[in-house]
């Protein structure tokens, strides 16, 4: 008989995904004045993950989330899916590209890996939108307020990871410092 | 005591972001300002500009009806401009995305005939008439 065996990875990946799966959910739950604009909380995790760990072990909490949040909200294979999918996957690809810019000493930091897989999560979207569900180029009308959100809120998003990642200021003693 | 507060937000910001983000974001918005300008020009359309290699060759009122064969590299892009629109009528590329693309309306529109180097833009223009001339 085989037996599976979970690695100390497989572990991490499950806690990772729960996180960003249960702040994905709370997020659908919260009305959005247009469909396709929301601030895309989960995809800290996603960030954190990469800048932490790895790529590829971002790239599955991704995508594992991408898939547990469609089927619990029921959306799975139905068109909000296919959109998910094709946002996390380019977003997916262009931090693979991006991710050896980013380190302690370089220029770029969390900010740009997240506005530019934002813009490009966004891109993608739109994309499919044109040429599957809303062929003609009418799309393109609305494609401002689309960009102007994706930047809005891969900035925010940036920020916070770029928070998240600082070195640990809680763990110093509270000095007169902290204060200032 | 908020100026105070500020500068402290402020600090505390300029810890999050790097330089390389601040160009970024930059070019994000000026990106984004350039886009938002290209697609929503007022008004209605009111003349279709033919160009090929980026080189304007023609431009026409749209409220003039004509068709317009312009040469391309591979062959003959034609253009009907009618009615306060225009569209390309055939073009000699393989996947006719110019062609399928149909009349364009808005300022700013745009149909790329890339394989033949032709593009047809619509620009938006003043009113013609003056709404308030009694």
């Amino acid at each position: 008989m085989r037996t599976l065996t979970l690695t100390p990875d497989d572990h991490r990946i499950a806690r990772l995904t729960a996180a960003a799966i249960a702040i994905a959910l709370v997020e659908s739950a919260v009305p959005s004045p247009l469909p396709g604009v929301k601030p895309g909380l989960a995809n800290i995790v996603t960030l954190l993950v990469l800048l932490r760990y790895d790529w590829a072990t971002a790239a599955w909490v991704t995508l594992l989330r991408v898939l547990a949040v469609s089927m619990l909200v029921g959306q799975f294979l139905a068109p909000g899916f296919v959109l998910s999918l094709s946002g996390a996957l380019a977003s997916l690809l262009v931090l693979l590209f991006l991710r050896p810019l980013v380190n302690s000493s370089s220029w770029f930091g969390p900010v740009t890996l997240s506005v530019l897989a934002a813009l490009v999560h966004m891109l993608a979207q739109l994309l499919v939108v044109r040429v599957w569900l809303v062929p003609s180029p009418g799309v393109w009308v609305l494609a401002p307020v689309f960009f102007g959100a994706a930047l809005f809120f891969g900035t925010l998003n940036g920020l916070i990871v770029a928070w998240l990642m600082q070195p640990a200021v809680f763990d110093k003693p509270l000095t007169a410092d902290h204060l200032s | 005591m908020s100026w105070y507060v500020t500068v402290n937000w402020l600090r505390r910001l300029k810890k999050l972001l790097r330089p390389g983000d601040l160009l970024v974001l930059l070019a994000g918005v000026a990106g984004w300002l350039g886009l938002s300008m290209a697609l929503w020009q007022a008004g209605p359309a009111a003349e279709a500009q033919i160009r090929r290699d980026g080189l304007l060759v023609a431009a026409y009122p749209l409220n003039e009806a004509r068709t317009v064969t312009v040469p391309g590299v591979l062959g003959q892009t034609v253009i009907r401009i009618e009615s306060g629109r225009a569209r390309v009528v055939s073009d000699p590329g393989p996947r006719q995305y110019c062609v399928n693309q149909g009349w364009l309306t808005r300022p700013g529109e745009m149909a790329l005939c890339a394989p033949n180097h032709v593009s047809l833009s619509l620009t938006g223009g003043k009113p013609t008439y003056e709404s308030m001339a009694y």
